[in-house]
């Protein structure tokens, strides 16, 4: 009985402890650091509509959870990072945050994270921020339901959307990032998933990928970026169902792959993209049931890769299928679908019974001699393709498909 | 627009020397009557030039029109189109009149003229590649510049290439023809040297046909 008694007390006792500051300017607590300052672990902070000129807000070892109440505005006036935190255990929801200033000693962000565990960040508007939500050395962290935008002009001028450093565990998901320099930036960042997000209209990269193993990324929209998306120097990644469209540029690309081992890529969608993948340095990735739509190149391949496996993949309607640089081939093609195939299939097996090159001539004369495309869609490169494709000597022998499909690949 | 890069050459060289050709005994009566040889050298010349033209023009655009050309963004490609076809078509015609003239022989004028679309369509661009691949090492920018300004199929290649989006495939090569063709000057240039490969192989025609001996 007397247990019970304690354990009832203590249950009490830790309602109370768990108050709810409400902040508006009419209210006996009217700015956000006052709250916190007042607040103790398991506390809510409720935001009320309004808007609010603060900046520099730290919470350091508080457990608590900022949640606004009709998108209050939080307006930095282009002072610096809005709330920098340091703790385990919180979150921050439906803020609308505007005006983190800019600065090329610091980086300010929207949100800044660091050593932190167990967070959420949810349902956020960052507009005309310089970093968004910037994440350093921490874990098990959801950044999901965010808006993010600016306007991003240079890249030395610019930061990213969701950055983050040295974490693991982080999920990224269902986030609207616009115009900013990288839309998501992982660098160390092992186990984590980037998902369902929509990365639009950025300066560089849609998504940026550096030293960071065990990563996926799944259903997400890469869409007109500058660059595209480049994933560098990892291990183990997963990429499904992602749709990379009109990066389109000099110097654009759908997916920049260097040096990385071991990922799988299915069901992804590249298109209208000057080169589809950007591969340089890739080992043992399987390459399967992808779609290369209307792409410049589809793939190019520059050196020191071996082992990829493409199979099951649609090409359809690129000016170059494969671009392919020397002329030994360790890589595998197989069972794809190519729509420049002009093959026959006699015994209706659904395979052609030609097996087709997917390197022209004149993408290796171009790898050699990057002026020669000057000549693109001369009769004369037409007849020279032509004359590799019944004998071939400048391409790689050995790089066939020998069973090309005859329909396109369902999936 | 291959069609326009290779038939409409084709067209303008084979219907230019077949015209001239057919056209030779009427031609000669005519010059038996006080009639200005410019005029009637000149007259033939643009009356298949430019019906050709007007084909080509009709032909394209008619389809063009009907699929809802007017309310698309391509309106200024399809024009610049039309104009390097027109271009083309004048080019061309004025040098299988070149050839006819210069050649009594209706056989070898024949095969002059389709040695000369051969040459232009063809054969200039391997020479231009292998010179490529030979000096692979030096910029090539500005030569291959050069190179493709003294073709007139080459030159309405690229004028159409740097309006499509394609354009972005042509990489560095490409941002420096785009930074010559786009600018204003550039683009004066392209047309004078297209004027050009008009009017020079047309004075020529009027040149020889006025010193003639029918």
């Amino acid at each position: 009985m007397k247990l019970l008694f304690s354990v009832l007390l203590f249950l009490l006792s830790f309602q109370n402890f768990a108050s709810t500051i409400t902040v508006c300017k009419e209210c006996k607590v009217s700015t956000i650091k006052e709250a916190i300052e007042q607040a103790i672990d398991g506390d809510t902070i409720l935001i009320k509509k309004g808007i609010y000129k603060e900046h520099g807000t730290t919470i350091i070892d508080k457990s608590i959870t900022i949640i606004g109440e009709g998108n209050p505005v939080i307006d930095g006036e282009m002072k610096g990072t809005i709330f920098s935190i340091q703790a385990t255990n919180f979150s921050i929801e439906g803020l609308h945050i505007i005006n983190v200033g800019k600065s090329y000693l610091e980086e300010f962000a929207a949100i800044l994270i660091v050593n932190s565990k167990d967070f959420q960040i949810k349902n956020n508007l960052l507009e005309h921020v310089y970093y968004g939500v910037l994440i350093e050395k921490s874990s098990n962290g959801i950044i999901s339901n965010n808006t993010i935008s600016s306007n991003a002009k240079e890249e030395a001028h610019s930061g990213n959307g969701v950055h983050l450093w040295h974490s693991e565990n982080m999920t990224v998901s269902n986030n609207h990032i616009t115009k900013m320099r990288d839309g998501v930036y992982f660098e160390f960042v092992n186990n984590s998933t980037v998902s369902k997000n929509t990365c639009k209209n950025n300066l560089r990269y849609g998504l940026h990928f550096m030293f960071s193993n065990d990563d996926a990324y799944l259903d997400n929209i890469f869409e007109s970026n500058g660059a595209g998306v480049a994933v560098m120097f990892s291990k183990r990644i997963k990429m499904y169902r992602n749709l990379f469209k009109k990066n389109w540029g000099a110097a654009s690309y759908g997916l920049l792959l260097k040096e990385i081992n071991d990922a799988e890529l299915k069901n992804n969608i590249f298109e209208d993209n000057t080169i589809g993948i950007h591969a340089d340095g890739t080992n043992r990735i399987l390459f399967t049931e992808n779609d290369f739509l209307n792409n410049g190149y589809a793939i190019k391949v520059l050196g020191a890769c071996y082992n990829n496996t493409f199979s099951k993949n649609n090409f359809l309607s690129n000016s170059f299928d494969l671009a392919y640089s020397g002329n030994i081939n360790e890589n595998v093609f197989d069972q794809n679908y190519w729509s420049s195939y002009t093959g026959y299939d006699l015994d209706k097996n659904g395979i052609g019974d030609v097996p087709y090159r997917p390197v022209k001539l004149f993408s290796y004369l171009v790898n050699k001699t990057p002026e020669a495309i000057i000549l693109l869609r001369s009769l004369f490169i037409d007849i020279i393709d032509f004359s590799e494709k019944v004998s071939p000597i400048f391409t790689p022998a050995d790089l066939v498909d020998s069973n090309p499909q005859m329909k396109k690949i369902l999936w | 627009m291959n069609v326009i890069i290779i038939l409409v050459p084709l067209i303008g060289t084979i219907f230019g020397v077949m015209y001239y050709y057919n056209s030779k005994e009427f031609t000669e009566l005519l010059l038996a009557q006080p009639i200005k040889r410019s005029s009637i050298f000149l007259g033939q010349y643009l009356g298949v030039a430019i019906s050709l033209s007007l084909s080509l023009v009709l032909g394209l655009g008619i389809p063009f029109v009907t699929y809802g050309l007017f309310e698309s963004a391509i309106i200024w490609n399809f024009f610049s189109l039309l104009t390097t076809g027109v271009f083309l078509t004048f080019i061309f015609t004025a040098l299988a009149f070149n050839i006819a003239l210069s050649n009594e022989n209706k056989i070898k004028g024949f095969s002059y003229a389709i040695l000369l679309w051969l040459f232009l369509a063809v054969i200039y661009d391997g020479l231009f590649l292998l010179s490529l691949m030979y000096f692979q090492n030096y910029p090539l920018d500005k030569f291959s510049l050069i190179a493709t300004m003294f073709n007139p199929i080459d030159l309405s290649r690229i004028l159409i290439l740097l309006q499509l989006d394609i354009a972005a495939l042509l990489g560095y090569t490409g941002a420096v023809f785009k930074q010559f063709f786009g600018t204003s000057l550039g683009f004066i240039m392209a047309m004078a040297m297209l004027g050009f490969w008009v009017v020079l192989p047309v004075a020529r025609m009027l040149f020889v046909a006025k010193r003639k001996d029918f």
